[in-house]
């Protein structure tokens, strides 16, 4: 065979292959649509029009406990969440990093569970933090600090090498979104409408050693340092979220983190501030205390946006006519999706409407 | 590291582009370079072992072949001065010295193969000799860990070394070359255990780019991993839990576990062998073929002439032909002869040497008795097969249908489930529970476990059985076309756009149905652990 002749051949079988693999990758990725539809958080900010004054970074503490709606419709504050579930702190590190590739937020709020968390976990959470963001040094940063032993980085370049045997567990959704997923968030915020009242809270177990992790201090750190670089306010908080327990012994030491290093920190879990935001276990949360639902995010927003707006100088923005397109189309989403999950809870009894 | 490593077939692609890169003169030393980064990650120590192989084999070869050399020069200068009996005592007595040389050579690293693999078995089984008197076994057991490939490598170089003292070819002069032939890296994890005179001229010679060839080794290495990690590895789970519970899993289910085994096995073993050849074929390297459809074997003995290839033409050649002809062994024959009769006095030394031959091939395989019974049992096997040869024959005459396809097939199936339970011992690991399980599968007729489910409570999915029953199906097929020659040559000869098209699905279907990455175990190749 002609040298020529072996490269083309060559070529073309790579082409080929590479081609198919590309077109199976795509249909055997999951596409969070109508199972743990958190997997759709991460990739959802980039269809936003990256024009935030405030951001939020954190866990499902984050994405299900504060509506953006809210900060804007009250405040006209436009926000964001960059959240995913058990997001490990050097993961929002990572997407804070490569959110200010796109935009500079005024206020950083970062929420301090993922402190407990001082060595990578669990692999699906990885996945869901890290497979939605796009391909930059903050991504590859996330991938290798984020990795359990049994993960391998090829795996997050090539998807495919995952999820290869997807195929026998393909479903209708898979099709249907083959090309896309639906936008199912409201600037990162995870809406849920249902209630389901905190009435058993497991008691806290006593740990062994209630100390952070260096790995942890060292990217709150970093955070903050990145903060100072880009000239943004850093803010800490503790989302009032009853369980996971946070311990008075984890508080102390945000406490004098905050005090030595002069960031504000507002623990929600506190009474004065429960009773400032109103919050009520009976009605505003929806499994029991994990999480607030949308009246419980509503609150805590509106609280939170007086908050930010008093002291960090943000601007009333809603009439600016981009920012006002933007957020017409996600309060109109927003308000769509509660009356939708209301529907389904009068007709099924649950906000997904199955039967 | 793994054939299924991606650290492995990162580095092997990347090695194959440099070795066509590099000039002709070069290439061997990057394969050398390739073996010893190969085995060196294994441990740096092991590198001591195999390299103690290999400069031993290199100064004993060179040492034997001068002396032969200075014995040939000595009988030729004196050819007029000494008589035929001079002469022939000359060259016994000059023989003798270069077997010592290598008596010497195979004491040391069959010793050193011997304290490493066999040791602690040894001294388990001598304390617990002691123990029978009485007495609480006290001898040290020592804990080595066994060096990668060392069954393989070590037979292959003492192959060698015995071929030199032989005479059968001259040996290598270069160290650096011989220690390629040593660790050859493709060979390292499972053999074949080839010979000197077959892989040394492709390894040195360094050939360049053909495209016919690369691609049909491309092919075999993507066949290798279709077996290895589309098969084995996804059969794998199965089979664990099958023999890790064997109070819970009787009966049928020890059935299911010799059938699952004997699959996971054969792709496991032709699957790390496929890749090798593959990996010598696009290098232009012949490494012979360890495997010719075993299955289709009529009887154990055909079997053992198709299944491990290179271990049983091994041990003919350096073992059962050396004891079947040594003094002990003719002395044995004639006291036979005179005292038991013609008849015994022919067979005996025959089976002495097979049930030698046989024991050793049980302690190649691992240093445990479940390995040792296995040995003997085939040994017993086959002797009995031997025997009967001839009312086999008389069957045969008698009954035109016996010579039939169907009944090939039927001895066929028979031969697999007969080798299967003997692999049951390779299962287990422990001869009374082995014994015991195979009871199970005649007193323990649990044959609804067929029907109640209960199969899909074994750690495989419908759709795990799915691509295990087309695997099988494929396997079975390519091996019926593959006994008119090569599938891949055949179509690389009929169309060259057809053969790309091959390689293509070949590498989807590994990609797609391999079981491998989280959720899977990739397991070591079966045959790495002898």
């Amino acid at each position: 065979m002609a040298k020529n002749k072996v490269l083309i051949a060559g070529l073309a079988m790579t082409l080929t292959a590479g081609a198919v693999l590309a077109a199976y990758q795509r249909l055997v990725q999951p596409k969070y649509m109508s199972d743990v539809v958190e997997g759709n958080l991460i990739a959802d900010y980039y269809s936003s029009g990256m024009d935030h004054d405030v951001l939020f970074v954190g866990d499902c503490e984050c994405y299900e406990n504060f509506s953006p709606v809210t900060l804007w419709r009250n405040y006209g504050i436009s926000s964001a969440i960059r959240g995913s579930a058990q997001q490990l702190i050097w993961q929002s590190y990572y997407l804070l990093e490569d959110t200010l590739r796109y935009e500079k937020p005024k206020v950083v709020v970062f929420n301090v569970l993922s402190m407990k968390y001082g060595e990578p976990q669990n692999e699906a959470y990885n996945r869901m933090s890290i497979e939605g963001m796009r391909w930059s040094s903050s991504k590859i940063g996330n991938i290798r600090a984020s990795m359990t032993d049994e993960e391998s980085a090829l795996s997050y370049v090539f998807p495919v090498l995952r999820y290869h045997s997807r195929w026998s567990e393909l479903t209708s959704d898979d099709l249907k979104y083959y090309f896309g997923a639906e936008p199912n968030f409201f600037s990162g915020y995870y809406l849920r409408a249902d209630v389901k009242p905190a009435q058993k809270v497991p008691n806290p177990t006593p740990l062994t050693d209630y100390a952070f992790s260096d790995t942890c201090w060292d990217y709150l750190g970093r955070m903050m340092q990145l903060c100072a670089e880009n000239n943004i306010q850093l803010v800490l908080i503790k989302a009032p979220s009853l369980y996971p327990f946070w311990y008075d012994e984890w508080d102390r030491q945000i406490t004098d983190y905050a005090e030595k290093y002069h960031l504000p920190y507002v623990n929600f879990l506190n009474d004065d501030k429960l009773e400032a935001t109103g919050i009520d276990f009976e009605t505003d949360t929806y499994d029991g205390g994990l999480h607030l639902n949308v009246y419980g995010a509503e609150k805590l927003a509106d609280w939170f946006g007086g908050y930010l707006k008093d002291r960090y100088d943000l601007q009333d923005r809603s009439q600016e006519p981009v920012l006002q397109a933007e957020w017409n189309d996600i309060c109109a989403r927003y308000d769509a999706e509660i009356e939708r999950q209301l529907k389904n809870l009068e007709q099924y009894g649950n906000v997904k409407g199955e039967a | 590291m793994l054939f299924t490593d991606s650290l492995f077939i990162f580095g092997l692609i990347l090695l194959f582009f440099v070795y066509f890169l590099i000039p002709q003169k070069f290439r061997w030393m990057l394969l050398l370079a390739a073996s010893i980064a190969f085995y060196a990650y294994s441990g740096w120590t092991n590198l001591l072992y195999i390299g103690a192989t290999a400069a031993t084999t290199f100064f004993v070869t060179k040492r034997i072949e001068k002396m032969a050399a200075a014995a040939k020069d000595a009988v030729s200068a004196h050819k007029s001065e000494w008589s035929r009996d001079e002469k022939k005592a000359f060259k016994e007595a000059e023989k003798k010295k270069r077997r010592r040389w290598l008596i010497l050579l195979l004491v040391f690293n069959f010793g050193m193969l011997a304290v490493i693999k066999y040791g602690a078995f040894t001294m388990n089984n001598l304390n617990g000799i002691i123990g029978w008197f009485g007495e609480r076994g006290t001898l040290p057991v020592p804990n080595f860990l066994l060096p990668m490939g060392i069954s393989f490598y070590l037979f292959q170089t003492m192959g060698y070394a015995i071929d030199v003292y032989r005479e059968k070819y001259p040996c290598e002069k270069n160290f650096a070359r011989l220690a390629l032939f040593v660790s050859f890296f493709p060979q390292l994890i499972q053999g074949p255990i080839s010979r000197y005179d077959d892989l040394a001229k492709g390894l040195y010679a360094g050939n360049g780019f053909d495209a016919e060839r690369v691609q049909l080794g491309v092919q075999r290495i993507l066949w290798g991993y279709f077996k290895k990690v589309a098969l084995a590895d996804r059969i794998l789970p199965a089979v664990t839990l099958l023999i890790s519970d064997p109070e819970q899993y009787q009966g049928m289910y020890a059935l299911l576990g010799m059938l699952y085994y004997t699959l996971q096995l054969y792709a496991d073993f032709t699957g790390g062998i496929d890749i090798t050849i593959g990996i010598g074929q696009v290098l232009g390297i012949p490494v012979t073929e360890n495997f010719q459809r075993p299955f289709f074997s009529k009887n154990i003995t055909e079997y053992w002439r198709r299944w491990h290839i290179t271990l049983g033409t091994w041990f003919k050649d350096y073992l059962f032909y050396p004891v079947s002809v040594a003094q002990p062994m003719l002395k044995l024959s004639k006291w036979s002869r005179e005292k038991l009769g013609k008849n015994i006095g022919k067979y005996l030394p025959v089976y002495v040497s097979t049930i030698a031959v046989w024991f050793v091939t049980g302690l190649w395989h691992g240093a445990a008795w479940n390995f040792i019974v296995w040995g003997l049992l085939n040994a017993v096997i086959i002797l009995i097969s031997e025997r009967c040869t001839p009312l086999y024959n008389k069957f045969h005459k008698k009954c035109a249908w016996s010579n039939s396809r169907p009944y090939d097939g039927f001895m066929a199936i028979r031969t697999t489930l007969m080798m299967g339970c003997l692999r049951m011992f390779d299962c287990y690991r422990d001869v009374p529970l082995t014994f015991k399980m195979f009871g199970t599968m005649f007193t323990m007729w649990n044959v609804q476990i067929f029907t109640d489910g209960s199969l899909m409570k074994l750690k495989l999915t419908a759709a795990d059985y799915g691509v295990l029953i087309a695997g099988t199906l494929i396997l079975f097929t390519a091996s019926m076309l593959g006994r008119k020659g090569s599938v891949r040559k055949r179509v690389w000869e009929r169309s060259r756009v057809l053969s790309c098209c091959l390689t293509v699905v070949l590498l989807l279907t590994v990609l797609i149905f391999g079981a491998y990455g989280i959720g899977y175990d990739s397991s070591q190749f079966i045959y790495n652990q002898f």
